[in-house]
């Protein structure tokens, strides 16, 4: 039936998905006293996963009637994606028996949404493209709403959940388009067809218009960004860690994808799209964060701003422009990442609290934790020697290489004005009053071990940024050769 | 354009729409034209089977129903998949069947998950 049957490619999905159904099975018998167990096995079953990864031939190969591609592009972002997910896992065990919401779910639909996610970084067929989409958001749907009790995260799940199925929406009216007016829901046949085509039809660009409009809204870059800083407010904080650190991911190697393999021919088509959403989400997301009293909000508009850097890249359309975009979210999920924890850290009298405020005088209680926040802080408005500023260097660099001059120069003004709230925030922490110490004994170990790993990794970026660098350019060649 | 020929295959879907659009004006406009309007109050009024209507109709359902419904909508969609499955089995063979008993084996996951955590009881 299948010429290309081959299971070896999907090993790691497989894994999860029989580990994910396998815990669901041990937590509904055991109930919640199991959370524990079950987180720590979730996070075992992410490291096989990634060992597993590690272990296959990355070569470039389609499999199973070509629904799936797994190259080295493919391979490196999906081993991000665990690291992620790792990290949030890491970073949620604590807080989850302290919020009271430590049932046994919530490390399965981690599971999930990571399968989900792997399955759209891999997609080579817009179904694939869809079954992953819709199974990641699915499960993180649920994760936003996960502290039922709550009215806020209530509310941050039924906004997300709209929101989302809008945008799925709209991403499958877009797909509808381009089958309709090419014929094919094939990456590699819908990009020869492209490419054989001596005019453009008009439906085709309006698909193209609506796929990229439902992405936009994955990645919330601007102006799909309205349900970020509500949804990140809302959900509790440990899932808003995990939103700011995994999706965007998969969602920005899915983007790249598209807008390189098959659509590499209407490139001055999408060209305008992504130039558009980049100078928007620029621009919302330094001016939007300045008037923001919460971290977790503040974090939000952080991603909305982030998200428009990373876009630049693409804008750039060139392999040197999709290395610069790995290399700039692989140091944004480790940057967050570091953040949340101290966020997830704070905590008076047994209640989280996330208002800048809450940090004053930070220097005083707690010299570790602000030294901490500190280097992320520097790292985030990419003042070197930290790594934000070796990200946005790398960005910049590709988009004057391609003549983006006006892309560069507003994604400078616009890290300067972002860089006013990320060191308001050290202002706050060294210079302020200081407020009631958190509470003691909170910090849970693996909690502080992905705070350290993430300061080791923003100050050791220096000692050798070629690593990596070469490894994100290396791993983006990969989506230019031309496809098998 | 000689690359969109086959979009003439979409004709009769457009011709299926317009059908249905202009049969669906016609008969809204036709009754709203031709029929006699002379309401009164007890035309009006909501007709309960000869009786005055006891209360509002916008009732808050219990949850379960909903819970319910959802369960049924999974199982019903999974017999829909079986259904030309079990037709087409000659055809498809060992692949096709394996495929189906992985869906079935993901469903009873799932089914095992929903009977465990009690969303089957009614009390």
């Amino acid at each position: 039936m299948i010429s290309d049957f081959n299971l070896v490619p999907l090993l790691p999905e497989i894994f999860m998905a029989l580990t994910g159904m396998g815990l669901l099975i041990v937590g509904v018998s055991q109930g919640n006293r199991a959370t524990p167990v079950i987180c720590a096995a979730a996070g075992a079953a992410l490291s096989i996963a990634a060992l597993v990864l590690l272990s296959l031939g990355w070569d470039a190969q389609t499999v199973m009637n070509g629904m799936f591609r797994f190259d080295e592009f493919a391979g490196f972002m999906k081993l991000l994606v665990l690291i992620g997910l790792i990290a949030s896992l890491a970073l949620s065990s604590r807080y989850l028996t302290q919020e009271d919401m430590a049932r046994f779910e919530y490390p399965i639909l981690i599971i999930f949404a990571g399968i989900g996610m792997m399955m759209m970084i891999s997609a080579n067929n817009f179904l694939t493209l869809y079954m992953g989409l819709e199974l990641q958001s699915l499960s993180l749907y649920v994760l936003a709403a996960f502290q039922r009790y709550s009215v806020r995260s209530a509310e941050a799940g039924i906004k997300y959940f709209i929101l989302g199925a809008l945008s799925s929406g709209m991403l499958l009216f877009g797909i509808s388009l381009i089958y309709g007016f090419s014929g094919t829901l094939d990456f590699t046949v819908l990009g020869k067809t492209i490419i054989g085509l001596e005019q453009i039809p008009i439906g085709l660009t309006i698909g193209l218009v609506f796929l990229l409009a439902g992405i936009a809204f994955k990645i919330s870059a601007a102006p799909f960004h309205m349900w970020t800083p509500d949804v990140y407010h809302g959900a509790p904080t440990s899932v808003t860690a995990l939103f700011a650190i995994v999706p965007k991911v998969a969602a920005f190697a899915l983007l790249m994808r598209l807008l390189f393999q098959p659509f590499a021919d209407m490139q001055e088509d999408w060209f305008q799209i992504i130039y558009f959403l980049s100078v928007f989400s620029m621009v919302i997301g330094a001016f939007a964060a300045i008037a923001q009293e919460n971290l977790k909000r503040l974090m939000a508009y952080s991603s909305i701003g982030n998200m428009g850097y990373a876009l630049i890249g693409i804008a750039a359309g060139t392999a040197q422009g999709a290395g610069a975009v790995v290399l700039y979210l692989m140091i944004y999920i480790v940057m967050t990442a570091g953040v949340f924890a101290v966020i997830l850290h704070m905590r008076r009298q047994g209640l989280a609290v996330a208002k800048i405020d809450n940090l004053a005088g930070l220097s005083k209680t707690e010299p570790a934790l602000a030294y901490g926040m500190l280097i992320l802080m520097f790292s985030m408005s990419g003042i070197p020697p930290a790594a934000g500023f070796f990200g946005k260097l790398a960005i910049f660099n590709a988009a004057m290489n391609e003549g983006l001059y006006v892309l560069a120069v507003l994604g400078v003004v616009t890290s300067v004005v972002a860089a006013f709230y990320y060191l308001r925030i050290v202002k706050v922490m060294f210079f302020d009053e200081p407020a009631d110490s958190f509470d003691k004994n909170e910090g849970s170990f693996a909690r502080r071990v992905v705070l350290i790993v993430s300061v080791l990794f923003v100050i050791g970026f220096i000692i050798k940024p070629s690593i990596l660098y070469e490894c994100a350019m290396h791993a983006a060649s990969a989506l230019f050769t031309v496809a098998g | 354009m000689a690359s969109q020929e086959f979009l003439i295959q979409y004709l009769p879907i457009l011709l299926f729409m317009a059908v249905a659009v202009g049969m669906s004006v016609v008969m809204v406009l036709g009754s709203l034209l031709f029929g006699k309007q002379n309401p009164d109050p007890e035309k009006l009024s909501a007709y309960e089977c000869g009786f005055d209507a006891f209360s509002d109709s916008r009732n808050k359902f219990d949850v379960r129903f909903y819970l319910v419904t959802l369960l049924f909508i999974i199982f019903d969609l999974e017999i829909a998949f079986l259904f030309p499955w079990a037709v087409a089995l000659g055809k498809i063979g060992m692949f096709g069947f394996f495929s189906m008993v992985i869906f079935l084996g993901i469903l009873t996951v799932g089914f095992i998950y929903e009977w465990k955590k009690g969303a089957l009881d009614w009390e």
